[in-house]
């Protein structure tokens, strides 16, 4: 790719304080995001992957600087917002915004949906209200609903169709690039395809760039360009979308993929499956945080964490055996 | 082989404010021993209902299981007595739900709790019934048991304590296990550890277990037969290969179309550039249902008839059913 | 018109209250014209006179007529428990938002004063002001009034918490919004439910709080009538000889507290967009 990063993200980090005691003492860290980096370029997708507690909501959240990251660079277009005061953020939200997981509490229910797609052009001062309204009407029909629903509440929709103001309050000012946190993982499956062809034509008409952030697998190969794996805090794997799932190269990628069911019955796998639960993030083993999962650890992989490095291609693997 | 559970002409409704729900409309179906049967559809067609309904565990009001009968071992549970029922939750028909946090007592250890059920169950002595809890919580591979059954629920991980649901609803050795959406709340890798745990200890025992999920993949894996609801009725019902490789109806096939599924390793993976099919509309609300067939307003070969009449459920192909008249 | 049906059909018990609560509210406003007798008017021949044409409902050891006193009465007990609310609430309110939003040393000091003040009970509280401050309407009102703080200052603050991690808010802050307009369009109004719960629940304990200051001689002082010093005066000596004197006034504020409990619940109820259908 040619074009210069939408956003370009380096070293970010977000560690959360444990504070105990009387006097709040800190006496450790969630390691929610430890060191992550990568770019998207105009029109692309970024597939953010991983299980619970991997911190991939925090990257999103952090990247958007709705959580301050406690290190690391941010770069929008070029322009380092990691330094920002709070009103140039402000100013600076036009050009970024997010849609959330849950349906239900990412709207506020006590204002209507035509109020909630317009609110971001009443902040940034966008055209007089007629014009506003007549914007919003355009959303509603571009996102698949009728103006008329405008006048609505949110909890007159369903869940698949306040997904959709969600994203038309997400579009409202143009935005170049948007986070999108698990957007379609609370609905149902004849409702996912909807959102999921919405949010895809969508970016092929305005040329968005995506963070996509999901532990579905098989939404995230189906949207994504390239895909980036996280587990405990660290990106494991970050790769071509096609490379990555045709052939994994981490064992955690590996394992992530080997244990998707898949919807064919007459498919025959071979089960390998990793044993264990994720570990804790306040105290992530030593080495490389797989290692106590991974079915080829040595003895390397329990003392020196292993760096992300480039395989070929683009290719990006944190893994010493491979 | 007899069934084990014989599921007739089930009926369950709720009166509310706007007036009479349907949830489970004239659902049939049976489980043999060592078989896995599962039942799929979105959220309000039914199926969580119809699991309730089989434990007797419909809150009435405003439930009400109208008629019907759930036979397990030839016993009909809709006729016993709340005493006898009791008796037979848990020891010949036991369920699992989806989020264990909620099904487990947060003021009582984890091993104290199974202990109880073969207490009362099984009536064995105190000691035994500990000894039994261990056991058990070492067949759904917690590690250190003895450990782990000192502990409460709330300082287990969501996969532990999914483990020691299953450990404390196969504690009795049931003839029957409810799952219901057992691992919608797991991640993946534990999702897969938690299907494997219950499809050994399910050859082992032979227990007929009913899987009530959304996920097309996990019945793909772990079912031998399916059935699939949509609005509060059965639409479709055959061995999970036929309905995979030939389904029937339009919703089946309209669901199966919608899911993007893992394939760049198979050479499967549609181009970057290519749609999703979706199925249009929505799920219609239990209280409004259209006259005709429930899924007609989203159908794209509904005809004049697909809209007046409800479309019987019948045999289509050999030991393959739905209820569609273009099928 | 046709909202004031829909309303009855809907909240039946909320428009019971509220016509109790306008009943007495239209007492107050006009009790020069609603009284049939001044309430200030002494009759000796009239002392502990039964209920009759003339004395509706009796007269008190000093012949003045017992309903003209209540209905007197009214405006002192709205004015106290209307503005003690209003004022306890409101600074309430602001304080519990402040610390859910501010946070850090500010909270955190807040946090102790609050446990102090709520560590007495209401009526101490407020004895110890009025002892301070000197018994009139205006320092009853704010004896009343301080005590308030703390409780709506604690579920506001909990309420903004929780609204705080919620996405909705989350995505007004990534669309560019202050802190201080976030606050203000999605958190304030979602705490609109508890607050409305919270302020009616005390107005009915406020009514009870001026009545018992009164009772104690700490209340609003002679000659305005106030329900809880009518009691007070009668409750011990006359209970037997003359219970009007007791029954009434006590009935009075039993009413108005039932009164404002079934609005406020009605209340709660009919602002939440997603009860109305």
């Amino acid at each position: 790719m040619d074009k210069p990063p939408v956003i370009a993200v380096a070293g970010l980090r977000k560690f959360f304080p444990i504070r105990r005691g009387l006097l709040n003492r800190r006496v450790g860290d969630v390691r929610a995001v430890d060191g992550v980096s990568f770019s998207i370029a105009g029109g692309e997708t970024l597939g953010l992957v991983g299980e619970s507690g991997c911190g991939k909501s925090t990257v999103g959240r952090a990247v958007l600087r709705l959580i301050e990251p406690s290190a690391g660079t941010i770069a929008i277009n070029g322009k380092d917002i990691t330094t920002a005061s709070k009103q140039e953020m402000r100013a600076l939200r036009r050009q970024m915004q997010i849609v959330f997981q849950d349906p239900f509490s990412s709207l506020n229910p006590r204002i209507k949906a035509g109020d909630i797609v317009g609110e971001p052009l009443k902040v940034h001062g966008v055209g007089r209200r007629d014009e506003r309204e007549a914007r919003v009407a355009q959303l509603f029909e571009r996102v698949g609903l009728r103006a008329a629903q405008m006048n609505n509440y949110p909890h007159q929709f369903s869940g698949g169709q306040r997904q959709r103001v969600s994203i038309a309050r997400a579009l409202a000012l143009d935005p170049g690039f948007i986070v999108a946190d698990e957007p379609v993982s609370a609905l149902d499956v004849s409702i996912q395809a909807q959102v999921i062809n919405l949010l895809m034509d969508l970016q092929r008409e305005r040329g968005l760039s995506y963070l996509f952030i999901s532990h579905n697998l098989a939404v995230v190969e189906h949207i994504a360009h390239r895909v980036a794996v996280m587990y405990l805090g660290r990106i494991v794997e970050y790769a071509d979308k096609v490379a990555l799932f045709a052939k994994p190269l981490h064992p955690y990628t590996e394992a992530l993929l080997a244990a998707v069911p898949l919807p064919d019955p007459a498919l025959k796998r071979v089960k390998h499956r990793v044993e264990g639960d994720v570990p804790s993030p306040i105290d992530p083993p030593s080495g490389c945080h797989f290692h106590p999962r991974c079915p080829y650890a040595e003895a390397r992989c329990r003392s020196e964490a292993p760096v992300l490095r480039d395989v070929g291609a683009g290719r990006l693997v944190a893994c010493h055996l491979r | 082989m007899a069934p084990v559970l014989e599921v007739s002409g089930l009926n369950t409704v709720f009166h509310t404010r706007r007036g009479l729900v349907r949830a489970v409309q004239d659902v049939s179906f049976s489980v043999e021993a060592g078989e896995t049967l599962a039942i799929v559809g979105e959220s309000g067609c039914g199926k969580t209902i119809t699991a309730l309904s089989l434990m007797r565990l419909i809150p009435q009001p405003p439930g009400e299981i109208v008629s019907g009968s759930v036979k397990v071992d030839g016993t009909d549970l809709l006729r016993l007595d709340d005493r006898t029922m009791r008796q037979m939750r848990g020891g010949k028909i036991a369920m699992i739900f989806q989020e264990p946090m909620t099904a487990l007592n947060p003021l009582m250890t984890v091993g104290k709790q199974i202990a109880e059920m073969v207490m009362l169950h099984d009536g064995l002595p105190k000691a035994a019934a500990k000894n039994r809890a261990v056991e058990m919580l070492q067949m759904v591979r917690i590690p250190e048991p003895a450990r782990r059954a000192k502990e409460y629920p709330h300082q287990m991980s969501g996969g532990m304590r999914q483990r020691a649901m299953i450990a404390m609803a196969l504690a009795c050795k049931p003839k029957v296990l409810v799952a219901d959406e057992p691992t919608t709340a797991l991640d993946v890798t534990i999702q897969a550890q938690i299907l494997d745990l219950i499809g050994d200890l399910q050859r082992e025992f032979g227990t007929a277990v009913l899987l009530i999920t959304h996920d097309l993949g996990v019945v793909a894996e772990t079912a031998q037969r399916v059935v699939v609801m949509y609005a509060g009725r059965k639409v479709e019902e055959g061995s999970v290969s036929d309905l995979f490789a030939r389904p029937l109806h339009p919703y089946l096939r309209g669901l199966l179309g919608s899911i993007p599924r893992l394939g760049s390793a198979r050479g499967l993976a549609l181009s970057p550039d290519e749609r999703l099919r979706e199925i249009p509309g929505m799920v219609p609300a239990l209280s409004d249902l259209p006259p005709g067939c429930a899924f007609a307003p989203r159908c794209a070969q509904a005809d004049a008839k697909c809209h007046a009449q409800i479309p019987p459920f019948e045999a289509k192909q050999a030991n393959h059913f739905a209820a569609c008249w273009q099928a | 018109m046709s909202d004031i049906g829909y309303y009855a059909r809907r909240y039946p018990l909320g428009v019971a209250g509220a016509i109790i609560m306008t009943l007495f509210v239209l007492a107050a406003i006009f009790a020069g014209v609603v009284a049939p007798l001044d309430p200030f008017t002494t009759n000796a021949k009239a002392s502990l006179a039964g209920p009759s044409g003339v004395y509706w409902m009796g007269a008190d050891m000093m012949g003045r007529d017992v309903l003209s006193r209540l209905i007197h009465g009214a405006r002192v007990s709205l004015a106290v428990a209307l503005g003690a609310t209003m004022i306890g609430s409101g600074v309430g309110a602001a304080v519990g938002l402040a610390c859910g939003y501010v946070g850090g040393w500010f909270d955190l000091l807040v946090q102790r004063v609050t446990e102090i003040m709520q560590a007495l009970p209401l009526l101490v509280m407020a004895l110890v002001i009025t002892a301070s401050l000197g018994p009139s309407l205006r320092n009853t009102i704010i004896a009343i009034a301080i005590p308030l703080i703390p409780t709506v200052a604690r579920v506001i603050r909990s309420n903004v918490l929780s609204l705080r991690e919620l996405p909705f808010v989350e995505a007004a802050r990534a669309t560019g919004m202050s802190e201080w307009r976030v606050a203000i369009v999605h958190v304030l109004p979602n705490t609109l439910a508890p607050l409305i719960v919270l302020a009616t629940a005390q107005l009915g304990s406020t009514i009870l709080t001026e009545a018992s200051l009164s009772f104690l001689g700490l209340g609003v002082p002679e000659p305005y009538p106030s329900w809880g010093r009518m009691l007070s005066e009668s409750a011990a000596e006359y209970v037997r000889t003359a219970p009007w004197l007791v029954i009434y006034p006590g009935l009075a504020i039993s009413l108005i507290v039932f009164g404002s409990n079934l609005m406020g619940d009605a209340l709660r109820d009919a602002l939440d967009p997603r009860q109305r259908d």
